[in-house]
């Protein structure tokens, strides 16, 4: 099924509207194997639309989606092979508050891949422990801080051992000392060679991580290339001006 | 939780607050006395509260009538002793003398100990179901297992028990067996529908629902109850002509479901689009994500109202009186009749109002324990 030398996500002249809203105009994009895409723009760019239209969360009107080899259609048989391929980490967690930490983390692999319990509760453990949060596993959602529930819900994805994660905004919700923790699980987990596509506004952590940063404006990508090439040799006005916007911001 | 208690106490000197800020004398103070009107207020309730007390202890238990000697001539009751302190002391030789005619209606009587078990497997179903414990796969067996007993013995014909045809049912069983059936059926129609009426999806599963609850709610309950025990039988083919029963049963799950309904899609607009889009995320399929991540938060939180409609139904089976059905209070009515007891409905009606009550009052009081529990566990 997979095969390295494949494009683990194409974008192909993608549209979708909103009502009357163009959200995203011509998007495309391709994202190899391990590669690690940092998407940035100011609100309203598009940016959360097309990591959402990746496992259709939204769909798009025109254009073409691969996903692994996949093209996302209305096939629903197609949808479940991406979604199990494919993690996702929210900008609000949405951890299921109802269950355990550990209940959260087995619900996928026991339902979706059919995997036995015992296995499920062992590779949740590991996983959990990878995120360094192993003693927590009995507790619920509630009773965790932001950055421990953003921790988990990292490795609530990596227990179902997609081949692509994506990130929608994981640290715009959470207090600044809760940060680091999140980007530093991040950070190790890009460095074990996984495909990442990650929407943030932090800067730092696309310099030490992406392989590439693209900045999306009014539904577009404007420019693209690697971070240092980018924030220090920004091409186009959108990209200077942001830029100029979100370090004053920091 | 505990740990931060004790941390608290610790910091803080005083281990309680001085009596006059907390404690009974000055919430007394606070919320009885707090002003010359507020005062006067209290004091005037507080009479008129102990005048009425004092007054039903006394008609109720002090000057009541218990039991009445049989007149030897006719062999029935003698209710003199009744008829002269009526007005003063309650009559509950009518309760003694009429109770099973209550509680089992016109059931033959040599065969009524049949529906004594009726009523307690339905007790034993209700608290097993109350119990987080058996929150099982083997409850629904348990279920199966007695509402088939039930019919066993309310019908008979085995074992070498009469057959007791439908017609001659009545009594606290037939209340017991229109609610719980009612119920029972109606909840899982209702979580049907409020899926369906968010199927955008499935436009015309979507007007189904809509039109099956705005047409069911659109009308009284007294109406379908009607409709089925005079309409109903005129569509259908001779013999084949479901038992009335069985109708007002089908009318009353029909009308329950929709209220329920509506009360479960509250829930399911109260939850985040984020819960919907994890589940989706991770694969789950659509059943899946509705019965392991959508419906038990959902439900959880339409509690109160849930309980609430269902204590509102469980009274409601009782307007199947009009029909002719003999529920509990039906049964009540017509022991009241007697010309002997006639002047006596009151004591009748109060007993009547106590079965309801201790029925609605253990759900109301099983809710707010569950919202307790719910709360205590996986709270957001």
């Amino acid at each position: 099924m997979s095969d390295s030398t494949r494009d683990a996500i194409v974008l192909d002249k993608v549209n979708k509207w909103f009502g009357q809203l163009h959200v995203l105009r011509d998007v495309s994009l391709t994202v190899g194997q391990q590669e690690k895409v940092v998407v940035c723009g100011p609100s309203g760019s598009g940016k959360s639309t097309l990591i959402r239209c990746i496992n259709r969360l939204e769909t798009h009107q025109e254009g073409r989606i691969l996903v692994d080899g996949t093209e996302l259609t209305d096939d629903t048989r197609a949808l479940d092979t991406v979604r199990r391929e494919v993690g996702m980490v929210f900008q609000s967690f949405n951890l299921f508050p109802h269950l355990t930490i550990l209940e959260n983390c087995t619900l996928a692999p026991i339902w979706v891949r059919k995997m036995p319990k015992a296995e499920a509760d062992e590779v949740a453990m590991e996983f959990l422990t990878r995120v360094k949060i192993p003693e927590q596993a009995g507790k619920f959602p509630g009773q965790l801080s932001g950055g421990q529930q953003q921790r988990v819900a990292i490795a609530r994805a990596l227990c179902m051992r997609p081949k692509i994660m994506l990130f929608d905004e994981p640290t715009s919700a959470l207090d600044p000392e809760m940060i680091k923790e999140v980007l530093d699980t991040m950070i190790e987990l890009a460095e074990s060679g996984m495909t990442m596509v990650v929407v943030t506004h932090e800067m730092g952590f696309a310099r030490q991580v992406a392989d590439r940063v693209v900045f999306m404006d009014e539904g577009e990508v404007v420019e693209s290339g690697t971070p240092t090439r980018m924030f220090e040799e920004p091409q186009t006005d959108r990209l200077k001006l942001f830029l100029s916007q979100i370090l004053r911001g920091h | 939780m505990s740990t931060a208690t004790t941390t608290h106490s610790a910091v803080s000197r005083r281990e309680r607050p001085p009596l006059l800020v907390a404690g009974p004398v000055a919430w007394a103070r606070a919320n009885l006395f707090g002003s010359f009107w507020s005062s006067l207020v209290t004091l005037g309730l507080t009479y008129f509260l102990i005048k009425f007390a004092v007054g039903f202890i006394d008609w109720a238990l002090i000057k009541s009538v218990w039991t009445v000697p049989m007149d030897p001539a006719t062999g029935k009751l003698n209710p003199e002793a009744c008829r002269a302190a009526k007005g003063e002391g309650a009559c509950w030789a009518v309760i003694w003398d009429k109770y099973r005619f209550i509680l089992f209606g016109r059931y033959p009587f040599d065969e009524q100990w049949r529906g004594a078990i009726v009523i307690v497997l339905f007790l034993g179903l209700f608290v097993v179901s109350a119990m987080r414990r058996f929150w099982r796969r083997e409850l629904v067996l348990i279920w199966i297992v007695t509402l088939t007993a039930i019919g066993v013995l309310q019908w008979g014909g085995v074992f070498g028990m009469p057959y007791v045809g439908q017609d001659e049912w009545g009594g606290l069983p037939i209340t017991l067996i229109l609610s719980t059936f009612g119920l029972a059926f109606a909840f899982p129609i209702a979580i049907l529908v409020a899926l369906g009426r968010r199927a955008t999806t499935l436009p015309a599963v979507k007007l189904l629902c809509v039109v099956y609850v705005e047409l069911i709610r659109g009308v009284p309950l007294i109406s379908l109850l009607f409709m089925a025990s005079v309409m109903f039988p005129l569509f259908m083919p001779v013999g084949l002509n479901p038992d009335k029963l069985l109708r007002a049963q089908i009318a009353i799950i029909l009308f329950a479901a929709a209220y329920l309904a509506e009360v479960v899609r509250g829930g399911l607009q109260a939850l985040s689009r984020g819960q919907y889009e994890a589940a989706d995320a991770l694969g789950l399929t659509y059943w899946q994500k509705m019965g392991l991540i959508i419906l038990p938060q959902a439900l959880r939180l339409v509690i109160p109202p849930l309980v609430n409609t269902f204590i509102g139904f469980f009274k409601d089976t009782s307007l199947v009186l009009i029909i002719g059905i003999f529920d509990l209070l039906t049964s009540g009515k017509v022991a009241v009749a007697d010309p002997i007891w006639q002047a006596f409905s009151t004591e009748v009606y109060i007993m009547l109002g106590l079965i309801y009550f201790c029925f609605c009052f253990s759900m109301a009081r099983y809710s707010q324990g569950l919202e307790r529990e719910f709360a205590k566990s996986g709270g957001r």
